[in-house]
């Protein structure tokens, strides 16, 4: 067995998933769950439980899960990431297309969730008006984020294999 | 107009949307 294949497409794959799982199933649990559960725990004034102890946690795990997912799918493209990116060839189009919108999202993450939910949590100082602009901010970027996780796995698992032949016939 | 964002099912249908539209550029694309 060629060790370095083994590592290249074997675990570094199985990392990419994993910390895909975990950042898609956080961003699932943000807009699924969350969003609903704050507006019925302020009702009855719980809502600190949740930005206190659940929210830091969550995002914690959420936001380098992205990085991790990000490197690995790059590590995985290797020589094939200017392939893939610059869509140099057909064979790399959908993988690149996932590969893109996946970019956009961890840009989401890092330059408009995070830091607008440092706003919203109190990690950093802010004023109402300030925390109001940066929770519709962070709520539309992960609403977007949300809407963009649909073609980015259907790329994702489009772009190989029997998946690329069935939808691309390539 | 309502931002579709707003609510989950208008999230779910925006992804679902685009998701056909890219589909439909990429096999253009691809010539497939």
């Amino acid at each position: 067995m060629d060790f370095g294949a083994f590592i290249h497409y074997g675990l570094v794959r199985w990392l990419h998933i994993l910390a895909g799982v975990m950042w898609i199933g956080l961003l699932y649990y943000f807009n699924f769950v969350q969003v609903a559960a704050l507006k019925a725990a302020q009702a009855d004034s719980t809502a600190p439980g949740i930005t206190r102890h659940v929210a830091p946690r969550a995002l914690l795990f959420f936001r380098w899960a992205a990085v991790v997912t990000w490197l690995a799918g790059a590590t995985i493209l290797s020589n094939h990431f200017l392939d893939a990116f610059l869509f140099q060839q057909k064979v790399y189009v959908p993988i690149g297309v996932g590969a893109w919108i996946g970019t956009i999202m961890l840009f989401n993450v890092w330059v408009l969730i995070w830091p607008n939910q440092k706003k919203i949590l109190g990690i950093v100082q802010a004023t109402d008006e300030e925390k109001n602009k940066a929770r519709r901010t962070a709520f539309l970027a992960s609403r977007a984020n949300t809407a963009l996780s649909l073609p980015m796995l259907f790329f994702m698992v489009g772009s190989g294999g029997v998946f690329r032949t069935t939808f691309f016939g390539m | 107009m309502k931002n579709p964002l707003d609510s989950l099912w208008g999230t779910i249908i925006s992804g679902l949307v685009l998701t056909l539209i890219l589909y439909w550029i990429v096999k253009l694309a691809m010539g497939s």
